[in-house]
């Protein structure tokens, strides 16, 4: 394993900024020959700034950038890509459509004289895949593979343009245990044949299982390289926070003092199941309970909230609410029911932004009493300026649009709007993604204080740190199967992590 | 991070993006402009209690088009749009004259009994809303694109109003009915004073009830609007039937003002006219509307083709006109346009 | 490529069926109706639908939609009538600026299009009204064509046996779909055609021309509805402002019901062609049955298009099990 082989790429002193924000300052950043460097910074660090910028997004403002020892300016992702710089985004960005073949050779297939040559289209896709360990249909449409598979073929195209450096952005986020050690196994394998690879994941475990080197960005400057056997986990979250950590965020073994409701739950699922969604499960929810549920991305969590509130019908399996029988038709009757929602896409599923934050506010509460029954103009700003303050959004006034507020008041706003309804049940979506530490604290005791005031609360959240610290019960779910429930004292990150890992693979449906 | 506040420009109107400044300006410098040039335009006359004049002339031919644009303007409001209006006010001036001379097409021209006003009123109107409720089913609940959906309305509409009248031109009397297109009320012109009483109900419907509220945010986020409880596929099919509604209203008074139902030509071309006005007047395709702006921009529609047309240019030629305009208006709050003309005229400001 | 029942392939394959079904009732209902002569006759009479709904293909595939052809229709052939009987240009280069109309009207809605992002409903909207009015400025009423260029092309045929002859217009209908379909198929423009229509923010990101190739499809659409004018002046012999009146459902309709999905990605031209006989064969069983009046036809088309937009959505919903997902 080359460990300081040749410098694929070095990055010096680069700046970039936009109108009103200095998005990267002076950044530094070195990647070598066979090395898998992880690139780490919480949300607004100027991670993807520096690769918007390295492929040609962007302009830099002033800074170098030294591919190979030459000076490297690429005037689109393609021109990178052509040059030996491609990037795999989240979002598979390829064409459901087209076929696999055709989402790697597209703009530049194999002509046999003016016309498209597609047996050798075909056949080239067939090796590119082999390269990877993959064999599959590629004559089918992209869409009909898994996630997983589909990254496969991103990675197969950036490899079969040009393969110097490869930059994976959150390339995990939809794969299951299986499917993410198929990608490490993959990247070894191509940083074994010499390929650079910039690693960005907000995984500290993978982080630590796969990388070689790790750069930390803060605030768009840069905090410094480190190597990843040198760097223990605390210091690296400090040095991405920029500050010392209470220790009950970072310890996996305390948390605050829970005990587990001895009540009676006043809402109940039996073997509830969505066909092809999710695996029958039992839960339960007692008043004034924070219930966790942990799991990874694509779990399943997300679809357990939709059941809960109506945005999906179960196939089959019981609800009770009181000990009556109830099914959940849509959000306007969880909400009759008092149910809440905080989605996870606060963009698209959650904020209007072109309407006020004071509408965005009192929009349910308004949707609830119906159309004839307005609520008065004095009355919705009391109720709005009360959240204002509770939460503390920092907003200009109740008239600002709510599409202009950073990602953390957004988030504040979607709280004030349910926690206006006063409902008996609030269901949590990752409400502390993209948000800083300081709104992280805040919405925590926001939900202590709600259980105060006897509502029940379903987490959601990837971070195990939350679910320990808030949580009295936490269903564990894996695959679309809830496979475990912890409580009370039982509650930590170790047994959440070992349930996970038990089970064998993640099943798909 | 830092954010700075955007430049407060021309290109950046603060306060409200649906400040209906500029739409009242532009009406009013077509004013100035026939005031000067176009003699006797501001003439208003009584004659047996009734005032006539181009001024009023102006509202009252364009009557049909206020109506339509009312309901256009709550349609795009929802994301969408009705290219069928024009086809719905060919139906219901067809089936309303067809109520009147059923016998007309068979070639017989006698009249039996007068058919009764609200047979002639009602039956038109609820098929026009039936109309529109199933372009807003096609729309909300199918999940068609609103283009496509009206579109085949549009044209087929046109062949459904054709079969009506057996292809014919139906003319008829009948008093009651003649009085919505050229009677008067309390001096003004009675389609006016429907467009008065559509606007104050409407206003009313969507400003003292929430469902404005309710409208703009399905239209701007409908997923979002769902999650909060809003029956967002309800409302949206009802803007349909409401557009529905307005469009038969417009073929009624065009019916009743020509006393004839012409299949063909009712309502062609109105569809425009109305997005025009609608996008004139500020709002939003897919968020917030606003009636004024849109009326003050079927107003501002009105006068440039009365305008136009007193000048000797051929009707059908002031298609060119519109279409020049709609673009330019376009072009205006094309927020794309605007920033490359910030970028241009701000360029030596920033550092990069 | 191998056959396999799939999303892609749902759609033409019931439009094929449709076909098929028509095809058989109209032979079991009317007699005479399976003749070679009747199946000629859905390429003459439906040949300058069919050339402008070769264009709406690309168009429909790339995402977009162009409301104005059937105003260009209109424009197209009454600028030719007016420019060959009122002026001594040759024939030749009337031909010429009618196509370069067409194409500066694409080009421009184009760009209007992708350089300042505005909707494509919008833009030919004005298109078609600009169009429209343009024609209504050149001349008011319908001026025949008399020249000489023109009307031997009107009559230019190719025999075919059985005293059937195949119009020169019918030709071209058939050599542009073949064409159509191999730009389509074989060129690196008709795939990037595909990709803006899949997943446009994709197409960009993988470095596909995607700006030159949307403002390429809208003026190689209105140069196409152009040539269609033109050949529906020359079926028509004469130019009229009211010409192409509500055409742009009947070609919509056609690429639709064709198996090309709406929200784009997804077409072939072949399905086109075929979606363009079976209006043809709605027409032509109103015609045999005699005593429907035409506007049957315009409320025929109408279900049909909704009944192939409820197909699309019900399979869009994904539904339909076709092939399973794969994993290694």
């Amino acid at each position: 394993m080359p460990d300081i082989g040749n410098v694929l790429l070095e990055i010096r002193g680069l700046t970039r900024s936009f109108p009103g924000v200095k998005a990267l300052d002076a950044v530094d950043f070195t990647l070598r020959r066979g090395e898998i460097h992880a690139l780490m910074g919480e949300n607004g660090a100027g991670k993807s700034t520096l690769i918007k910028v390295l492929t040609g997004v962007h302009k830099k403002g002033s800074g170098s950038i030294k591919f190979e020892g030459k000076e490297f300016d690429a005037s689109s992702p393609m021109d990178a890509a052509s040059k030996g710089i491609s990037t795999v985004y989240q979002e598979i960005n390829l064409l459901p459509n087209l076929s696999v073949a055709e989402n790697i050779f597209i703009g530049r297939q194999p002509m046999k004289g003016i016309r498209i040559d597609w047996k050798a289209i075909n056949m080239n896709a067939k090796n590119a895949l082999a390269k990877l360990d993959l064999e599959i249909d590629v004559t089918l449409p992209l869409s009909s593979f898994s996630t997983a598979i589909q990254q496969m073929v991103a990675i197969a195209r950036a490899i079969d343009i040009r393969a110097n450096i490869l930059i994976l952005d959150e390339p995990t986020s939809s794969l299951d245990m299986a499917e993410c050690k198929n990608l490490f196994k993959t990247m070894k394998r191509l940083k074994d044949e010499g390929m650079g690879i910039i690693f960005i994941t907000h995984f500290l475990d993978q982080v630590y299982e796969t990388s070689d080197r790790i750069t930390v960005l803060r605030n768009g400057q840069f905090i410094g390289e480190y190597k990843t056997a040198e760097l223990p986990r605390f210091q690296l979250i400090s040095k991405m926070l920029g500050k010392e950590l209470e220790q009950e965020m970072v310890s996996s073994g305390k948390r605050a003092e829970e005990t587990p409701s001895q009540k009676e739950p006043f809402m109940t699922l039996n073997n509830v199941e969505e066909k092809g969604v999710l695996f029958p499960f039992d839960l339960g929810i007692c008043e004034g309970e924070v219930v966790g549920l942990a799991g990874l991305l694509g779990s399943g969590r997300t679809e357990v909230a939709k059941l809960l509130f109506g945005i999906n019908r179960p196939t089959g399996g019981t609800m009770e609410i009181d000990n009556e029988p109830v099914a959940i038709h849509s959000p306007r009757h969880a909400i009759s029911h008092s149910i809440a929602f905080c989605p996870e896409d606060r963009k698209t599923e959650g904020i209007i932004p072109d309407l006020t934050v004071r509408e965005n506010i009192v929009l349910p509460l308004q949707s609830r009493r119906g159309f004839l029954r307005s609520i008065s103009r004095k009355e919705q700003d009391r109720i709005t300026d009360q959240y204002i303050e509770l939460l503390k959004i920092k907003v200009s006034g109740r008239e600002q649009k709510a599409g202009t507020l950073s990602g953390g008041n957004q988030q504040k706003v979607i709280l004030a709007r349910w926690m206006a309804m006063n409902p008996r049940l609030l269901i949590l979506d990752e409400p502390t993604r993209g948000i800083d530490v300081g709104a992280k604290a805040e919405i925590e005791k926001l939900i202590f204080r709600l259980r105060e005031e006897g509502r029940s609360i379903l987490f959601i959240s990837s971070e195990l740190e939350e679910i320990v610290h808030t949580c009295s019960r936490v269903a564990i779910l894996k695959g679309r199967k809830k496979v475990g429930e912890i409580s009370g004292e039982n509650i930590s990150e170790e047994t959440i992590m070992t349930t996970l890992a038990q089970e064998g693979t993640g099943e798909r449906l | 991070m830092n954010i700075v506040k955007k430049k407060r420009s021309l290109l950046n109107p603060g306060s409200s993006d649906l400040s209906i400044i500029y739409p009242l300006l532009a009406f009013i410098a077509i004013l100035l402009f026939n005031l000067i040039f176009t003699d006797g335009f501001f003439h208003i006359e009584i004659k047996n209690g009734h005032l006539f004049g181009s001024l009023i002339d102006i509202f009252n031919r364009g009557a049909p088009v206020i109506l339509i644009t009312i309901g256009m303007t709550l349609v795009y409001a929802t994301g969408g749009v009705d290219l069928s209006v024009g086809a719905i006010i060919a139906i219901s001036g067809a089936l309303a004259a067809q109520l009147i001379r059923p016998d007309y097409v068979k070639g017989i021209l006698e009249y039996g009994d007068q058919t009764s006003l609200i047979i002639v009123l009602l039956v038109p109107l609820v098929l026009s809303i039936i109309l529109g409720l199933w372009n807003g089913f096609l729309v909300a609940y199918i999940g068609v694109q609103p283009i496509i959906a009206t579109l085949i309305l549009m044209t087929v509409g046109r062949g459904i109003a054709q079969l009506i009248t057996h292809g014919q031109i139906i003319v008829f009397e009948h008093a009651p009915f003649q009085f919505i297109g050229s009677g008067f009320f309390l001096g003004l012109p009675f389609p006016v004073i429907m467009v008065i009483l559509l606007f104050i109900l409407t206003w009313a419907i969507t400003r003292k009830t929430t469902l404005g509220l309710f409208i703009e945010a399905s239209g701007a986020n409908p997923l979002a609007s769902r999650y909060m409880g809003i029956p967002v596929r309800m409302i949206t099919t009802l803007t349909y039937g409401f557009s529905g509604f307005c469009a038969g209203l417009a073929g009624l008074i065009i019916t009743a003002d020509i006393k004839a139902a012409d299949a063909n030509n009712a309502g062609i071309f109105m569809e425009l006219d109305a997005i025009a006005a609608v996008i004139i007047g500020g709002t939003i395709n897919g968020g917030r509307f606003s009636m004024a702006g849109a009326i003050i921009g079927a107003l501002i529609i009105q006068s440039l083709t009365t305008t136009i047309i007193t000048r000797g240019v051929p009707p059908q030629v002031v298609l060119v006109f519109k279409a020049v305009i709609i673009i330019m208006v376009a072009l205006i709050q094309s927020k794309k346009l605007r920033d490359q003309l910030s970028l241009i005229l701000h360029s030596g400001d920033r550092p990069s | 490529m191998r056959f396999r029942l799939s999303q892609k392939n749902i759609p033409i394959l019931s439009t094929f069926l449709v076909f098929i079904l028509i095809y058989l009732s109209g032979t079991f209902a009317y007699k005479g109706f399976f003749s070679l002569r009747v199946f000629i006759n859905l390429f003459i009479d439906n040949a300058f639908v069919g050339i402008i709904a070769i264009g709406m293909t690309f168009v429909i595939i790339s995402g977009g939609i162009d409301l104005s052809v059937g105003s260009l229709v209109a424009f197209t052939g009454v600028l030719c009538a007016n420019l060959l009987s009122r002026t001594s240009i040759s024939p030749f280069m009337v031909i010429f600026i009618c196509l370069l109309c067409g194409a500066v009207l694409g080009f421009t809605m184009g760009s209007m299009i992708h350089f300042l992002e505005m909707p494509p409903f919008l833009v030919t909207l004005v298109g078609m009204f600009l169009a429209r009015g343009l024609s209504f400025v050149i001349s008011l009423d319908s001026v025949p064509i008399r020249n000489e260029l023109f009307l031997t092309i009107s009559k230019a045929s190719i025999p075919l046996g059985n005293g059937i002859r195949l119009p020169a217009y019918a030709v071209t209908f058939i050599v542009m779909a073949m064409l159509g379909a191999y730009i389509l198929h074989y060129t690196r423009f008709g795939r990037n055609i595909y990709a803006i229509g899949d997943n446009e923010k994709s197409a960009i990101l993988m470095g596909l021309p995607v700006g030159r190739s949307k403002i390429l499809i809208y003026t190689l659409n209105s140069t196409i509805c152009a040539a269609g004018g033109l050949v529906y002046s020359l079926y028509t012999l004469a130019g009229y402002p009211l010409a192409g009146t509500g055409l742009e459902l009947d070609v919509i309709t056609a690429v639709v019901i064709g198996g090309t999905l709406l929200t784009g990605g997804v077409g072939f031209m072949e399905g086109t062609v075929i979606g363009v006989m079976i209006l043809g064969l709605i027409q032509t069983i109103i015609t045999f049955q005699g005593n429907l009046s035409t506007w049957w036809t315009k409320v025929f088309i109408g279900i049909l298009l909704c009944i192939f937009i409820l197909l699309q959505r019900y399979l869009s919903l994904g539904k339909i099990k076709t092939g399973s997902r794969v994993k290694t």
